[in-house]
């Protein structure tokens, strides 16, 4: 089950893969290090904002226009991952996955509508 | 089906090495080859479309693009490689250093397993398992978190701007992304990615479910495009508003590694529609036409996969230099107030089809 190139599980690949991902930029970073130059000047550690010094935290709470996507990206995410085992088998169970994934649809749409008229979709 | 089956090669190898060293020993040599390959097709993928970016960038604005360095220009990208490598990383104030340092990791990672789980050639599969394609889609919408990291940290208004708006960007999009290869894997059957490409090998998806499957690659490319922040939706790096995103502060190889993951994640996206909508590694073939099929199939897998993966990518690269970007309200108006609806529709049209039995 699930076997990959050279008959290893795909478990162990996956694995393999992201610490491949990691071992290159660390490499990277090492390697830069290594052979990058190093200097100082008082200058050089300021934010980059056009050459004025920043005025106040730059880590500050933030609009809440964003934060309301999110939630309604959330909504239709879990959605998607309910929707995947079902599109699997809908070819093999024809005409009865119409009716099957209608009433979950009607209901996600209905949401969906909903934010719209109460204007999560509008950038204030 | 005269294509080349990798899986003779690998299969000799590893009975090659079990017949002189124990088991565990022979997997841990074959998993190394695979991270080193891995890691080298990465590395050679980025700097060719470096190069190829820029090529095409110069041909649509009527110049040549690099030409100095190497023939025609090819060792341009090299050269920039070496050039970033010894860039000072300068140490900025009041950062967090831990989040800061984390944020590349978490990016190449996420779009380097994203990477393994393409499908490179008959036999070729790293990463195989029997949800692919839905795994895929959850190790890629990884990255954004290093991106909201990456801005967060910096301590830096830009940056913060940028990877919020970025943030806000992707997981939409994402949605878009999720639900054009749902409306495909309905008309396959299958979440594997062998099995996706297996199915494709006398018509590929888009011929097979005509009309909902055209509009549902339509919708996979614009919000592809939006997903690795290119083109009309580079908001986050918007050069003239955000001096350059999410990742104004990072300095030499560390800005390397996000300029690394954009270009990867171009070509991640227009493999997995490759793989969706072009039949993956399965030459093109013409029901009826068996000469033209025979030739078809004396062309490797490999050059197959990859040829359609930087056809799709040009096409990308295309719309960043036919349309104006567009302002953030209208970036999510466009994902919340027509694309997911269409999509919604579309899939629906997709069941009906299915079925119904009208595919091909």
């Amino acid at each position: 089950m699930d076997l990959s190139i050279f008959g290893i599980q795909s478990t162990t690949t996956a694995l393999v893969a992201v610490l491949s991902g990691l071992a290159l930029v660390f490499l990277g970073l090492w390697l830069a290090g290594l052979i990058g130059p190093r200097s100082y000047a008082p200058q050089k550690g300021e934010a980059y904002e056009c050459g004025i010094p920043t005025r106040g935290k730059s880590m500050v709470q933030f609009k809440v226009g964003y934060y309301l996507f999110a939630i309604l990206f959330l909504m239709f995410d879990v959605e998607a991952v309910f929707l995947f085992p079902w599109a699997v088998i809908a070819k093999s169970m024809g005409t009865e996955s119409i009716l099957a994934v209608a009433v979950f649809l009607c209901v996600l749409v209905l949401g969906l509508a909903y934010a719209w008229r109460k204007g999560a979709l509008e950038w204030k | 089906m005269n294509t080349f089956d990798f899986s003779i090669v690998t299969t000799w190898f590893d009975n090659l090495l079990n017949g002189v060293m124990p088991l565990w020993l022979t997997t841990v040599i074959e998993c190394l080859l695979i991270g080193v390959g891995l890691i080298l097709v990465y590395a050679l993928l980025a700097l060719f479309y470096i190069y190829y970016e820029r090529k095409l960038c110069g041909a649509f604005q009527c110049r040549l693009g690099p030409n100095r360095v190497g023939p025609f220009g090819l060792l341009q990208s090299f050269a920039d490689m070496f050039k970033i490598l010894i860039k000072e990383l300068i140490p900025i104030n009041n950062i967090d250093k831990f989040l800061f340092g984390l944020a590349p990791y978490l990016v190449i990672a996420s779009s380097f397993t994203a990477f393994a789980v393409l499908p490179w050639g008959r036999g070729l599969q790293i990463i195989d398992f029997n949800i692919g394609v839905f795994f895929l889609i959850a190790v890629s919408s990884i990255g954004v978190l290093g991106i909201l990291l990456a801005g967060w940290s910096s301590n830096n208004k830009f940056t913060l701007i940028g990877a919020l708006r970025s943030g806000a960007q992707m997981v939409s999009y994402e949605l878009s992304i999720g639900l054009s290869v749902m409306t495909i894997v309905l008309l396959a059957g299958t979440m594997s990615v062998t099995e996706l490409v297996e199915g494709q090998e006398h018509l590929w998806y888009i011929f097979q479910g005509h009309i909902p499957a055209i509009i549902a690659f339509l919708i996979y490319i614009v919000a592809g495009t939006a997903e690795t922040n290119r083109g009309p939706f580079d908001l986050p790096e918007a050069e003239s508003e955000l001096t350059a995103g999410y990742h104004t502060e990072y300095s030499g190889i560390h800005f390397g590694y996000f300029y690394l993951a954009e270009y990867l994640n171009l070509f991640i996206v227009s493999g997995v529609a490759t793989l969706l909508f072009f039949g993956g590694w399965m030459p093109l073939h013409i029901p009826g036409c068996e000469g033209f099929n025979n030739v078809m199939d004396y062309i490797p897998s490999v050059v197959w996969f990859v040829g359609k993966a930087i056809i799709l990518s040009a096409v990308i690269i295309w719309f960043k230099w036919t349309f104006p970007r567009l302002r953030i309200d209208q970036l999510l108006a466009f994902e919340w107030k027509y694309l997911l609806p269409f999509n919604l529709v579309n899939l629906v049209l997709m069941l009906i089809v299915v079925a119904f039995g009208w595919h091909f």
